[in-house]
């Protein structure tokens, strides 16, 4: 509909406009303006340049940001081969898959702090499940601490984000690999095609637009997490779990140096948009691809 | 015929689906055993998952050793209740205007809500400290449901556009052609016909309210009373001797809501999570 002047759109958009600008639009451009100054407790601040950047990167920038993709890496991957595997089976035919859809979902749908305090009992070394089962067949010799050893902390701490995370992969892709065509599904069993074949050759590559948008969305969401390193180990122990967002998070709200803390997260939101970079132009070849159709 | 499988073909998929539901509940199923267990079964060596003594008493007990427990409940619930309001106020409005209207600015604002959507709150965590403190807001409601509602907002824009999309635009033009205001024709024929689209990105930011109300009550608030149950319970993690029974049976009373709601409305929930993943 052509409205010309009309305002009528214009007043519409004025609650979000006004909410999302003032809680995250104005947040992004104050931070960058925070990176560059000394910005503290004291009611004062001055500029300082780059001081706070070349501080970081003089000293924890690389660890922080290796250990952040790794994390992220690792963890996307975790999400998308088990929630691809998940969504195979919730689409097979068989019965009870009704039921099996419905109990994938409880860990997206509880707070994820909650499901958080569940696995930080799993992991507990001496009265823990994991811990006590290992044990009982003979995996540990003895109480094992998950998240009180450097690794076992690190890959604790990606289980249990993929299992926050997968739910929703596993759903998604479910309701991409329905939107598939039976009838090429019916051609190739026709002409004799095995049902590996036929996910290899018809299934794998239709999804592969939806499998990259939300390996993505996927990357980012798990790049912003926040909640789950905090609750298991808030980036201990000696610092193995701390990701940029747990780093940015205790330099600036534990230990008070907004400016210091700012230039970290302006590292994140360069990244962000890379990332977000790949996505719109991933958006727009797709919506251009089904136009061309 | 072509969904045929043969014997080993139903093993495999049933192996697969047991392993993947043993992943995704364990936590559960183990949470609800310790909350079942008296203290000094939850900390007994070794390890053994039927423990003696287990009862319900811990569901009767919690509500008098942690008197807060019940506030707690109520605030996550309100907190998410109104972050639900506030973000549909600001969501459907703009949804429907993106929807069916061109203007000037229409692409870049759109993307602004787009480029939005991918930062996350802690990132901005900064400004936003100093801007609740500006406004006076911490240690109030507000500032855990204002910028809650806020970070909801591009989600539920992007959702609701998609559903009035499918509203035929002829409606508007002929409540135009008869004489009706753009208001009176967004509310009287197009929001009665979008009602089903709103209960989907209601039931979804409802539960995303619900599930992520940790980080601004963490770092906003600190008056107990005001905390939602992920914080309130989150406090008693790092004692010397945590009561894992009692946190766990605590956890489970305040997520059963949230789950019996899942289990009545899943239908809407899944077509809200999938809806980008089904073309138009």
């Amino acid at each position: 509909m052509k409205t010309g002047r009309d305002p009528f759109p214009y007043l519409l958009l004025v609650p979000a406009l006004l909410l999302v600008g003032l809680i995250a639009a104005w947040p992004i451009i104050e931070t960058f303006r925070l990176s560059f100054t000394n910005a503290s407790m004291r009611p004062t601040q001055e500029y300082v340049g780059m001081e706070n950047y070349t501080k970081f990167f003089n000293r924890d920038f690389w660890p922080v940001i290796t250990r952040t993709l790794i994390w992220t890496t690792l963890s996307v991957s975790l999400k998308l081969i088990i929630g691809l595997l998940g969504a195979v089976l919730l689409n097979a035919a068989v019965p009870g898959r009704a039921l099996f859809r419905v109990l994938i979902m409880p860990p997206w749908v509880v707070p994820i702090a909650v499901g958080c305090f569940m696995w930080a009992w799993l992991y507990n070394g001496q009265f823990g499940m994991i811990s006590g089962l290992g044990q009982r067949i003979g995996l540990f010799s003895g109480p094992f601490e998950f998240l009180a050893y450097k690794q076992a902390a690190f890959i604790s701490t990606v289980v249990t984000d993929v299992w926050i995370g997968t739910p929703l992969v596993a759903l998604y892709l479910l309701a991409a690999m329905q939107t598939v065509p039976t009838d090429l599904y019916e051609a190739a069993w026709t002409d004799g095609a095995s049902r590996f074949y036929r996910f290899r050759r018809i299934t794998l590559p239709l999804l592969m637009p939806s499998i990259a948008t939300m390996a993505l969305l996927s990357t980012i969401w798990t790049f912003n997490s926040f909640d789950i390193i905090w609750i298991l180990t808030e980036g201990g122990p000696r610092g193995s779990t701390t990701t940029m967002i747990i780093d940015t998070y205790r330099t600036a709200i534990s230990r008070f140096r907004y400016g210091e803390g700012a230039a970290r997260a302006v590292m994140i939101l360069i990244c962000l948009s890379v990332l977000s970079a790949v996505y719109l132009l991933m958006l727009l070849r797709l919506t251009r691809k089904g136009r061309a159709r | 015929m072509i969904n045929r499988y043969r014997w080993w073909e139903y093993l495999l998929i049933y192996a697969g689906m047991t392993l993947f539901l043993v992943f995704m509940l364990a936590p559960f199923v183990e949470a609800f055993m310790v909350s079942l267990r008296p203290l000094n079964e939850v900390f007994r060596v070794p390890y053994r998952f039927i423990a003696e003594g287990m009862s319900f008493e811990n569901y009767v007990t919690i509500w008098t050793a942690q008197p807060m427990l019940l506030r707690w409940i109520m605030n996550s619930f309100g907190i998410a209740v109104a972050v639900t309001i506030l973000s549909m106020f600001c969501s459907v409005p703009a949804a429907y205007a993106f929807a069916r209207f061109e203007f000037k600015l229409r692409g870049s604002i759109l993307a602004v809500f787009l480029v939005v959507s991918m930062v996350g709150a802690a990132v901005l965590i900064i400004p936003l400290y100093k801007l609740m403190l500006a406004a006076g807001l911490l240690n109030s409601y507000a500032a855990m449901i204002v910028p809650g509602a806020a970070f909801t907002v591009p989600a539920g824009i992007f959702l609701m556009r998609s559903y009035f999309m499918r509203i035929p635009a002829e409606l508007e033009e002929a409540a135009y052609v008869d004489g009706a205001s753009r208001l009176y024709t967004m509310r009287r024929v197009i929001l009665p016909l979008a009602v089903p689209g709103m209960v989907v990105v209601a039931v979804t930011t409802f539960i995303t309210a619900y599930a992520q109300q940790f980080l601004f009550a963490l770092t906003f608030n600190s008056k107990n009373e005001l905390n939602p149950l992920p914080v309130g319970l989150f406090q008693f993690f790092g004692h010397e001797t945590v009561r894992w029974n009692e946190i766990m049976a605590a956890s489970l009373v305040g997520v059963l809501p949230v789950l019996v709601l899942y289990v009545f409305l899943q239908r809407f929930i899944v077509a809200g999570l999938t809806a980008g993943a089904v073309k138009e």
